[in-house]
């Protein structure tokens, strides 16, 4: 490699025009910050003083009478954090309930709803007839009000409702979906003949972290839960359908067609040019999605409210009611902040892991390449200036 | 040049102070200034059923503004602990609101309520349980507006189908089981009752148990009385005679009544209106709950009309709700709303209207109101998640986890 010389009056030109040229730029971060200014202190009222607002009552015992900013409200450092994590008690127990139903729940509706929504995805982006109207047909629960759809739920998984008419027509005996609490992993393993239900092995239920035993953290979904997370993947599968339907019109055909020349089958093109292609907007895909369903409360609300046995509680909603319900505002967010604890690690975990290890390698490389070369230019001007 | 990240935390900082700043200068403490009676403005926020029940309120209100002077905007709510939480904690609630008896330890255990009881003559006149719902550490708080009460509802079709007569209405525990039995058929289920402590109370009470002891300080959740209830209702759901509304596809005791799915239920009188609206062909009688071990037993549900603490024209407020809860208020106010008035001398002309909810005014007398502790909520709730499991579950276990729960509320 040859280093090209710089020209003379590169170096001589630099210093002279630093002056004006920091002075242009001061003025125009002036300008910068006063066009900003607005939306900067709207996005400050309205989102970061509450949060701060918000994390101020989960430090208190504020009973939700006058403002939480006055000294009558005690401040109380984390015991409402201690109440719901490390102290062994019923809000303790009612907490890791919902984390338990809502970490069952993420584990299921994201793969689900990713999954369909891919496959959607693909299959419209083929040549088949009427995809104008399919794509309309999938992504129309996304639009709908989750009012209206989790009515038609109720009605279709009552016990004498439609689902269980169909599965009836098939000699199956469905259960009355939203109020049996029985879990799924529980029904699973007797149906295997791992253990029996109805008389768990002591080894599970004697113990286990946090106040609930590991018979009560294994339970899996149930199936009052399970009718919901079908709710929630046939809402949510269309909007994110529509997400890698754009990405997949974004597939360079050149490489595609490369593909083909290469001999590479349909299974071989999807999995090495299509899902690499992919791979941003599998990203963002999982991330709302992750995102979302640890928030999941509408559902919830609009159907069990936590029914049948608390198996549908969620964080979300046990906030919502201590709150609001029974008064105990500290407690309520000191839930809310470490549920979004718990939505930051998990995404941050997920970014790491699908992080594009090559592109990550690359940009390494790059770095390493340019420092390299910093040192070596500067060797360069310092013996062209000698 | 200084990190881009370092500057905008820097910034974030300096507008969270200033908006922090600007928000806390425009006062958020309003302490209450009262206004000049005469011609106060008073806010009210109810619950209401429906359209039938808001009318009925309005036009007793308007008939107060033209005694009083005072006006009165009534907010009829969707959510009322929602609603009444976004004022209390805005530091401008309702001036007058309906409470549950449920809820008033909490709220007032919070500063939120104005007791002012002391300030009503003919106090006598309430029945002295509903009145006792009302009170929270030997303060009476409020007025009830009305009340319900649980009953025995049979419907008559299928009690004659089953060969019983009149003389065959259970009058204890064990008659209460046999003809629970021999009313559950292949499609018929003796008795449908909701799986909460709003309906498996009553069975403890009348064994003679409670959740509290007397005056509400200590929890005896655990104790044999409240056993044996749990125990007499486990035998009869393990054996199919009763259910739960979930257990026969109903959302609600009163849904499998006029179904047919139940021949007994046990309801509040909110059971009248409702089978009038949905299954108006449905024969029914209405008796009173049987007696258990310790004597008769009913729960009672009541709201009162409470007055907010931080309310600016109190004097105001209280006279309207006493104005509200007064004889003739409350004679129009309970007049095709389904509830019961709460003054024990409307009772006689109450009957004399509706003869067929006899059941419901006896019971007032022996009536239990709602756990009457704060932060008990929770525990309750917990309580009714646990029943859902009762004719499989042990019911000793249930009650000790219930019984330390509720000990951890009360006494912290």
């Amino acid at each position: 490699m040859t280093a090209v010389p710089a020209p003379a009056g590169g170096l001589r030109t630099r210093p002279r025009r630093e002056p004006g040229r920091s002075s242009a730029r001061a003025g125009q971060g002036r300008a910068g910050w006063a066009f900003t200014a607005p939306q900067v202190v709207l996005i400050g009222l309205f989102v970061l003083v509450p949060i701060l607002m918000a994390f101020w009552v989960s430090l208190t015992d504020w009973r939700g009478r006058g403002s939480p900013f006055t000294g009558q409200v005690g401040f109380v450092g984390f015991d409402n954090y201690a109440t719901i994590l490390t102290e062994p008690g019923l809000a303790r127990q009612d907490f890791m309930t919902a984390l338990r139903n809502n970490a069952w729940y993420v584990l299921l509706v994201v793969p689900l709803q990713t999954a369909i929504a891919l496959g959607l995805a693909l299959v419209l982006n083929s040549r088949i007839r009427a995809k104008g109207f399919f794509r309309t047909a999938f992504y129309f629960p996304t639009v709908t009000s989750s009012v209206a759809i989790s009515l038609v739920f109720i009605f279709l998984f009552t016990g004498g409702g439609a689902v269980n008419g169909l599965l009836g027509l098939v000699g199956i005996d469905g259960p009355n979906w939203f109020s049996d609490s029985r879990g799924l992993v529980h029904l699973l393993g007797d149906g295997l003949g791992l253990w029996d239900a109805a008389n768990p092995p002591a080894a599970l239920t004697d113990g286990g972290p946090l106040g609930l035993s590991w018979w009560d953290w294994l339970s899996g979904p149930s199936i009052a839960l399970a009718a919901l997370i079908l709710l929630v993947v046939w809402t949510s599968a269309g909007g994110y359908m529509l997400m890698f339907l754009a990405a997949l019109q974004d597939v360079p055909n050149d490489v595609r067609e490369a593909a083909v020349m290469d001999g590479a089958n349909a299974w071989q093109r999807f999995r090495a040019v299509t899902l690499p292609a992919l791979r941003p907007t599998l990203f963002l895909v999982t991330t709302l999605g992750l995102i979302g369903t640890w928030q999941v409360f509408d559902q919830v609300y609009l159907i069990s409210q936590g029914n049948p046995a608390k198996t549908t509680l969620t964080p979300a909603y046990l906030s919502y009611t201590s709150a609001f319900e029974t008064g105990q505002w500290g407690r309520a967010a000191a839930m809310s902040f470490v549920l979004f604890a718990i939505i930051i690690v998990l995404t941050s975990l997920q970014r790491f892991l699908m992080r594009d290890k090559d592109a990550a390698a690359e940009k390494k490389a790059v770095r390493a390449a340019q420092r390299a070369r910093a040192a070596s230019s500067k060797t360069t001007f310092f013996q062209a200036g000698r | 040049m200084r990190s881009p990240i370092r500057r905008s935390a820097q910034a974030a900082v300096a507008v969270a102070a200033l908006s922090l700043a600007a928000a806390c200068g425009g006062g958020f403490d309003d302490t209450a200034e009262q206004q000049e009676s005469g011609s106060a403005s008073l806010t009210m926020l109810i619950a209401s059923s429906g359209d039938a029940e808001t009318q009925a309120v309005q036009d007793q209100v308007a008939a107060y503004e033209q005694e009083s002077g005072n006006t009165v905007d009534v907010q009829v709510a969707a959510d009322l602990s929602q609603e009444l939480a976004q004022g209390f904690a805005g530091g401008n609630p309702p001036d007058v609101f309906y409470l549950d008896a449920s809820r008033l330890a909490d709220q007032a255990d919070a500063g939120n309520l104005f007791p002012y009881v002391d300030q009503v003559d003919d106090v006598d006149d309430f029945y002295p349980n509903l009145i006792d719902a009302f009170t929270y550490q030997d303060t009476q708080y409020c007025l009830p507006k009305d009340f319900s009460t649980l009953a025995l509802e049979i419907n008559d079709a299928a009690w004659s189908a089953a060969g019983l007569t009149e003389a065959d209405y259970p009058t204890t525990w064990e008659q209460l089981a046999t003809v629970a039995q021999r009313l559950t058929t292949g499609t018929q289920t003796g008795l449908v009752i909701g799986d909460t402590r709003d309906r498996v109370g009553a069975f403890m009470v009348e064994a003679g148990g409670w959740f509290l002891n007397g005056d509400g300080t200590e929890a005896t959740v655990d104790s044999s009385e409240n056993l044996e209830a749990l125990q007499y209702l486990q035998t009869n759901l393990a054996a199919g005679s009763f259910r739960y509304p979930s257990g026969v596809d109903a959302g609600w005791g009163g849904e499998a009544f006029g179904t047919g799915k139940a021949a007994m239920t046990i309801e509040g009188n909110w059971l009248v209106g409702a089978m009038e609206a949905d299954y108006p062909d449905v024969g029914y009688t209405v008796v009173p709950l049987p007696e258990g071990p310790g004597g008769p037993g009913t729960l009672s549900f009541t709201n009162c009309l409470a007055v907010a603490a931080d309310s600016d024209a109190q004097d105001a407020a209280v006279d309207l709700a006493t104005y509200l809860t007064g004889a003739d208020a409350m004679t129009a106010l309970t007049q095709d709303t389904g509830v019961l008035p709460s003054r024990q001398s409307l009772a006689d002309a109450y009957l004399q209207q509706f003869p067929e909810r006899q059941a419901y005014i006896d019971g007032a007398e022996y009536a239990q109101g709602p756990v009457n502790a704060p932060g008990a909520e929770q525990v309750l709730l917990d309580f009714d998640s646990q029943l859902g499991g009762l004719a499989t579950g042990d019911p000793q276990a249930i009650l000790d986890s219930t019984q330390t729960n509720l000990e951890q509320a009360i006494g912290g």
